[in-house]
């Protein structure tokens, strides 16, 4: 719960409920069947497509969308979750303009891809309206894997070894399932309740037992899971956050963007949730601009995000920026804090102009104020690293297969070393560790 | 500024653009809205004989789309006009009184007695109006009962009909012909042997645009039934062109004035029916589609291609592609082309590659240097031109003719300039070896 520094002006209500159902309503609305069919009719139906090849799940993007053109949108679909059952989410989520749609030829030709996500979404909204699911699970196996977290790298991998004929069962620390879909994703881009549906959607495949609030290493243990079931898939994610290791970092103003987003992400009325009128993030990533957009569809004044390096090093999307900026948000580059103040009324982070400089990033001695009546850290999570497996800078090592350095044990998603930190290549690793581990069993 | 008068037969019009005979000229109502426009002309939709003829009254026309629900080819089970003969009579003359310097031709279709001829042409002729069109084209409904297409497959019948309008009428007569035949030049023989004045076509193909699944029945689709249709629209348009070609470079009918109709939508539809030979154009399914404007259009683009290209009046071009029309076996075997990617164009879709690869004649490749790259494999190309066709940046893909002199190293051979066809080629059983 957002509390600001002392005296601030944080509270709630700051817009109506209405305001704010407008202000997060869908970013990309979905698309009617004539504009899809117009959107469908602009794919080339490439040769060994580049957008395939720039999925990180390989959704043979020109066959669906050939699909759709013919008016078959549940064929489209089960094209999509036979490489990513979790199309419906990454439809929402994806940085397409530097995947799939960066790389259509359409994009090189005039500038303007084709609408691979919006049509994505268009194929596996109209499959999972129709409340069946696409597959069949083969016979069972009489093999138990035990999957931990249930984000998208455990769904992906829970229901491709559940589809294989094995007894899955899904751990969860949090309440609910869903991970970061269900808590770290900006509410405007998930409307709707729909992180829950596909999870459910997920599940439909059948034989996955879920069990939600059980933490690994409170409640659960490799050793013991090892010891229940045939094998072990860890997609725990990463559970801590950076610090920020400034004076003042520890003052009641000064919040992680996480917990704020996941608050927002479980409020039923985002209207009631306290926010500061003037909010600075701190952070270059997805998960500073959307905490940083939504405080501003809250209603806050004036929001500023600090970012120590240039546009171009921000791992948040041009189009992410853009977004921010659209939505009336500033951007300081080439800045860092040093200080985070709350004495004598004089409320906010002061901060140093940094530069590159021969050995890295190096502060140039200048400094500048800026008010703040709550300060949201997104700097980045950390690996709450389990007992077992190794470990470097941060991350479980994983082979390959994603198989980590304990026998039965693989690991995918943010939480291992490979690949960046999206939704889709969460979704790519635990479905492929999914088959590693089904290779196995099967040997 | 070109001059875009027209001189069709005698009859004359501003432009060369006139409106077929079809719903668009049914009535007095559209055809005065069509002049306001500024169409030059228009053919009155066929009047027959009293009683008029039903139409159905469900859905008359069926269709093809392409992107974006743009209209491709429309097919219709619409019959003659519907309404009382002097009705027609009493507007036609109202209209052409009131527009004097427009074209006012009518279609008709009567039972195959010269008498129900004869009658008719009194009639329209007490109209004052311009000529006549002898409807042997429709190839619905009409066609059941010996009229229309009916007519117009049988080559004596329509010289037949054609020489009675000649002996009892002084109009210009204009026979339309169906494309629903094996060759076009024989029934256009026929009108030219009955006298006929100039031929029109193409009049519409039989068609049955789709299937419904759900209904297991054509659309369109009238109480759970659907019959043939007629199809027209831009996807007529490469029928229509051979067969007006085929008419103008025939030597029998040397001469005889072509009115070209199939598929014309814009100036340049237009100005490609009459460097085949045809002296105008009738437009039907682009106004039922968009309307009267677009004349405007097809006004202005004409004018600025003829102003462009020198050419004063539409008869300085008219005909100018008739002679470059030939039988394949005259075609030059020693002309050698290669297709050439312009590289900076390429947008790299490999549209091009897997045509190519899967179909034809593995020419062109996918990767160079371990890279997406699509070239042409000279030793392979046989310039077919596929790769053109399916590529979807214009101009990124070129047929280059090569000189003479240089090897193809497809076939080894070294091309020669001078001009070979398959008259004269080794591989003919029949052919005469050149002198």
């Amino acid at each position: 719960m957002t509390r600001g520094f002392e005296g601030a002006d944080v509270k709630a209500g700051r817009l109506t409920s209405e305001q704010v159902a407008a202000n997060f309503a869908d970013l990309h609305p979905p698309l009617t069947r004539h504009e899809a069919a117009v959107a469908a009719d602009r794919c080339y139906f490439c040769y060994d497509a580049p957008c395939m090849t720039a999925c990180p799940t390989t959704i043979d993007i020109a066959m669906f969308i050939r699909q759709i053109a013919a008016d078959n949108s549940d064929g489209a679909a089960k094209t999509i979750f036979d490489q990513n059952i979790l199309g419906g989410m990454c439809a929402r989520v994806c940085p397409t303009e530097t995947l799939c749609e960066e790389a259509c030829v359409r994009e090189a030709a005039e500038g303007k891809p084709v609408e691979i996500g919006r049509l994505q979404r268009y194929a596996t909204d109209h499959l999972m309206a129709s409340n069946t699911h696409p597959y069949q699970r083969a016979c069972n196996t009489g093999k138990k894997v035990a999957v931990v977290g249930a984000g998208p790298a455990g769904l992906a991998c829970a229901h491709r070894l559940a589809m294989k004929g094995h007894a899955v069962t899904l751990f969860d620390a949090r309440p609910k399932p869903g991970g970061l879909n269900e808590y770290g994703i900006a509410a405007y881009k998930t409307p709707g309740g729909f992180a829950r549906e596909e999870v459910d959607f997920v599940l439909g495949i059948g034989n996955i037992t879920l069990e939600t609030g059980k933490a690994l290493g409170r409640d659960i243990s490799i050793d013991g899971l090892k010891w229940d079931y045939d094998a072990v898939f860890l997609a725990i994610g990463l559970a801590g956050v950076n610090a920020l290791g400034v004076p003042g970092e520890d003052l009641p103003g000064v919040e992680d963007a996480v917990d704020f987003i996941a608050d927002l992400r479980s409020s039923q009325d985002p209207s009631s949730l306290a926010v500061g009128r003037r909010v600075v993030v701190i952070g270059g990533g997805m998960t500073a601009i959307d905490a940083a957009v939504q405080t501003k569809l809250l209603g806050a004044e004036d929001v500023t995000i600090v970012y120590r390096r240039g546009q171009e090093a921000m791992n948040a999307s041009l189009f992410e920026q853009d977004l921010a900026q659209t939505k009336g948000v500033k951007i300081r580059h080439w800045a860092k804090p040093v200080r985070v103040v709350a004495e004598d009324g004089r409320r906010g982070v002061e901060c140093e102009y940094t530069r590159a400089g021969a050995n890295g990033l190096e502060g140039t001695g200048e400094t500048f104020f800026v008010a703040a009546d709550v300060v949201l850290k997104a700097i980045g999570q950390t690996l709450e690293a389990p007992q077992g497996p190794e470990t470097e800078r941060g991350r479980l090592v994983v082979d390959d297969e994603f198989r980590t350095s304990v026998d039965r044990v693989w690991a995918g998603g943010d939480c291992v070393a490979a690949g960046d930190d999206l939704t889709v290549t969460a979704v790519a690793q635990g479905r492929d560790a999914a088959e590693s581990i089904h290779r196995l069993l099967m040997a | 500024m070109a001059d875009l008068r027209s001189d069709f037969v005698g009859i004359k019009s501003p432009n060369p653009f006139w409106l077929a005979s079809a719903p668009p000229t049914d009535k007095e109502y559209n055809v005065v809205r069509a002049f306001e426009a500024g169409w030059g002309g228009v053919v009155w939709k066929t009047l027959g004989l009293d009683p008029h003829i039903v139409n159905v009254n469900g859905p008359r026309y069926g269709a093809v789309w392409g992107a974006d629900r743009r209209l491709l080819g429309l097919n219709n089970i619409e019959l003659i006009t519907d309404r009382p003969l002097q009705t027609n009579l009493d507007e036609i003359k109202a209209v052409k009184r009131a527009w004097p310097d427009r074209a006012v031709v009518v279609s008709l279709m009567v039972p195959c007695e010269e008498v129900c001829w004869t009658e008719i042409l009194k009639q329209v002729e007490d109209t004052g109006a311009d000529g006549v069109e002898l409807n042997f084209g429709c190839p619905h409904g009409m066609s059941e009962r010996g009229m229309g297409s009916a007519v117009g497959q049988v080559p004596e019948y329509i010289e037949m009909v054609t020489r009675w309008c000649k002996q009892n009428t002084r109009m210009p007569v204009i026979v339309k012909l169906t494309p629903n035949i094996t060759d076009i030049r024989y029934p256009a023989r026929a009108a030219h042997a009955g006298g006929a004045d100039a031929v029109s076509l193409i009049n519409t193909v039989s068609s049955i645009t789709s299937v419904d699944l759900d209904l297991m029945a054509p659309e369109p689709t009238i109480d759970g039934k659907g019959s043939h249709g007629g199809y027209c629209g831009p996807a007529v348009k490469p029928i229509a062109l051979n067969m007006v070609a085929e008419i103008a470079r025939d030597a029998e009918m040397a001469g005889l004035p072509i009115s070209g109709i199939g598929g014309v939508t814009t100036w340049r539809d237009a100005a490609e029916f009459m460097a085949l030979g045809a002296g105008n154009v009738q437009v039907c399914t682009a106004v039922m589609t968009y309307g009267f404007r677009i004349v405007t259009e097809m006004i202005d683009g004409l004018s600025r291609w003829m102003d462009a290209k020198g050419y004063g009046r539409t008869s300085d071009f008219t005909g100018l592609a008739v002679s470059n029309v030939t039988d394949w076996q005259y075609l030059n075997l020693n002309y050698v082309a290669k297709a050439r990617i312009d590289q900076d164009l390429c947008i790299k879709c490999g549209r091009c590659h897997i045509a190519c690869e899967d179909t034809s004649h593995q020419a062109i490749t996918a990767v160079k240097d371990g890279l997406r790259h699509f070239e042409v494999i000279d030793a392979e190309c046989v310039a077919c031109n596929l790769c053109v066709n399916v590529c979807p940046v214009e101009d990124c893909i070129t047929m280059e003719k090569q000189p003479a002199g240089t090897v193809d190293p497809r076939t080894g051979r070294t091309i020669v300039a001078e001009y070979g066809n398959w008259t004269q080629h080794p591989n003919n059983p029949s052919s005469v070896a050149a002198e």
